[in-house]
């Protein structure tokens, strides 16, 4: 302490001294009404950075689950199988060849291959061994049929002409397993909604009550501005600009650091496995891109967050306002 | 320029604290608002720069009925009144010149329209070598002076003082009571609460003492 009870202020370095050099000197801008750089303000951006981080990557993951199911699903719905059984006094052949013909010949179907014997046989070796002499035994034939994409073939009307030339043709379009697959990515989706939900509901009351906890600390400014004549929409814009400001950053930290894990992930997969383990890996989980719309949704969330930090922060003013009255 | 009729005031559902209150500030007038500790005095500055509404009666401030006024008059109103607060109040981090300006820029006035005036009045107080530091390197008086500055930067026509002689030593105390003694002289009607005795025996003026819940006037 001075001899008049004043405290001595320290010596100031670095970018400190720069700034004040820049306050105090010509030209110098005026300090802020609400301080920048507390403490109280960094652990918002630090609230609200986390919080938008997880928002963001359950955002990102409920996309891809939806968009790996419908490839799964899409990849199910194009593809039918035709099963023809050898039949005693029937050529087998000739039935997989008019089958084929049949099927290739219905409008909306790219490709149907039929297996040939040996392929059929070597379907059941891993259940019945190679020495089974599978030659001998009546082993159905297979047609796998693709469909082209964006066309509805119409498989009732395939299953009434197979069985009118061919009886032994039996065809099975995967519909049961295309329904349940449909109740599973459905299910899926709603329960990533769900979670997204829960997540973003958190959030919003998370950085809605670290505002509120930011706030407090600026109470006695508000008070001062207040007494000295201040307008409310005045002190309110004050705060609001600043709490936006505060939540940008936060919202900017969190949702760039959950892309950066997103485009780091896809990246990554590139890298770290062969062309054929990758590809198999994209068939069964997807890729790890989120794709522009993945990019839209979490720059929403940032600046949704952004607003909400400001709305908070303008309604704890207002509410401090009405209570000095 | 401030009128109370039979004001009264009570916190929630408590007892009246302040009961028929009746008395009229004149425009150039300085009067001491006294009393025994807790007999009202802040409560009844609180009343005057209207941070709290009488729970009955009627407080007429510069011709106007304050109960029927709507929140943007209420601000505007306020900036015709300066407050020193008994702890100052002053925003740590503005330096002493800016919380001094801050008046000004809540008006949305333009810097170079106002800076010769404060400057010229924080040199008046003297803090013309203070202007630049932050309020935590002030002293107690530095700090006191900084406060009074900001509430008569503007020129109010009225100005309340809560005790703002109780932070200082006795000779200080009399430069401030010099301060708003030369404020009364150009034009500001000043109201002065403090329960120090011996400041208010060094100038005669008018005095309002409370005593429990009631005002008596002594001109």
């Amino acid at each position: 302490m001075t001899e008049d009870g004043a405290t001595p202020a320290r010596p100031r370095r670095g970018w400190r001294v720069w700034r004040l050099r820049r306050r105090e000197g010509a030209g110098r801008q005026p300090a802020p009404i609400v301080p920048k750089n507390t403490i109280a303000g960094r652990a918002l951006i630090a609230v609200v950075a986390i919080m938008t981080f997880l928002a963001a990557l359950t955002t990102g993951a409920v996309m891809l689950v939806r968009d790996t199911a419908n490839a799964w699903q899409s990849e199910i719905a194009r593809e039918a199988t035709v099963q023809v059984r050898p039949a005693g006094g029937r050529d087998i052949e000739a039935d997989v060849r008019t089958a084929a013909a049949l099927v290739r010949a219905t409008p909306g179907v790219s490709e149907a291959r039929a297996y040939t014997r040996a392929e059929s046989a070597a379907l059941l070796e891993p259940w019945l061994g190679a020495g089974a002499g599978l030659a001998d035994l009546p082993v159905p034939r297979l047609i796998v049929v693709r469909t082209a994409p964006d066309w509805v073939v119409d498989f009732a009307e395939m299953r009434r002409a197979l069985t009118a030339q061919v009886p032994v043709a039996s065809l099975d379009d995967h519909r049961s397993w295309i329904e349940r697959m449909r109740r599973v990515t459905r299910a899926t989706v709603l329960g990533g909604i769900l979670v997204l939900g829960l997540v973003i509901a958190a959030t919003v009351l998370s950085v809605a009550f670290a505002t509120r906890g930011a706030m407090a600390a600026n109470r006695p400014i508000v008070e001062v501005l207040h007494f000295i004549g201040a307008r409310n929409s005045y002190i309110a814009g004050q705060f609001q600009r600043h709490f936006l400001d505060l939540g940008l950053k936060g919202g900017l930290l969190g949702g760039g650091a959950a892309l950066l894990v997103f485009v780091t992930a896809d990246l990554l997969g590139g890298w770290l496995l062969d062309p054929d383990a990758l590809r198999e890996v994209s068939a069964m989980f997807g890729g790890a891109s989120i794709g522009p719309w993945g990019y839209a949704m979490v720059m929403l969330q940032v600046a949704c967050i952004a607003a909400v930090t400001a709305a908070t922060s303008r309604r704890t003013v207002t509410r401090t306002l009405d209570e000095l009255r | 320029m401030v009128t109370f009729e039979n004001v009264g005031l009570r916190y929630d559902l408590g007892p009246e604290v302040l009961r028929d209150l009746t008395f009229s500030i004149a425009p150039h007038s300085f009067q001491f608002l006294t009393g025994p500790s807790g007999a009202g005095k802040t409560s009844l500055l609180r009343l005057l720069f209207l941070a709290l509404r009488p729970t009955r009666g009627l407080v007429t401030l510069f011709g106007h009925d304050t109960s029927t006024l709507g929140r943007d008059a209420l601000s505007t109103m306020r900036r015709r009144i300066g407050i020193v607060f008994q702890d100052f109040r002053l925003l740590d981090h503005m330096t002493t010149y800016e919380n001094v300006a801050l008046p000004f820029r809540v008006m949305g006035r333009a810097e170079a329209s106002y800076r010769a005036e404060v400057v010229e009045l924080l040199q008046w107080v003297g803090l013309g070598e203070k202007m630049d530091a932050l309020p935590p390197v002030l002293s107690g008086g530095e700090k006191q002076r900084a406060a009074i500055a900001r509430a008569v930067i503007a020129r109010p026509q009225l100005l309340l003082a809560d005790e703002p002689t109780g932070n200082v030593d006795p000779s200080l105390a009399q430069r401030l009571l010099r301060l708003f003694v030369e404020l009364n002289k150009s034009g500001t009607s000043v109201v002065i609460a403090t329960h120090d005795i011996a400041l208010m025996d060094q100038f005669d003026a008018r005095r309002l003492v409370l005593h429990d819940g009631r005002v008596h006037v002594y001109d």
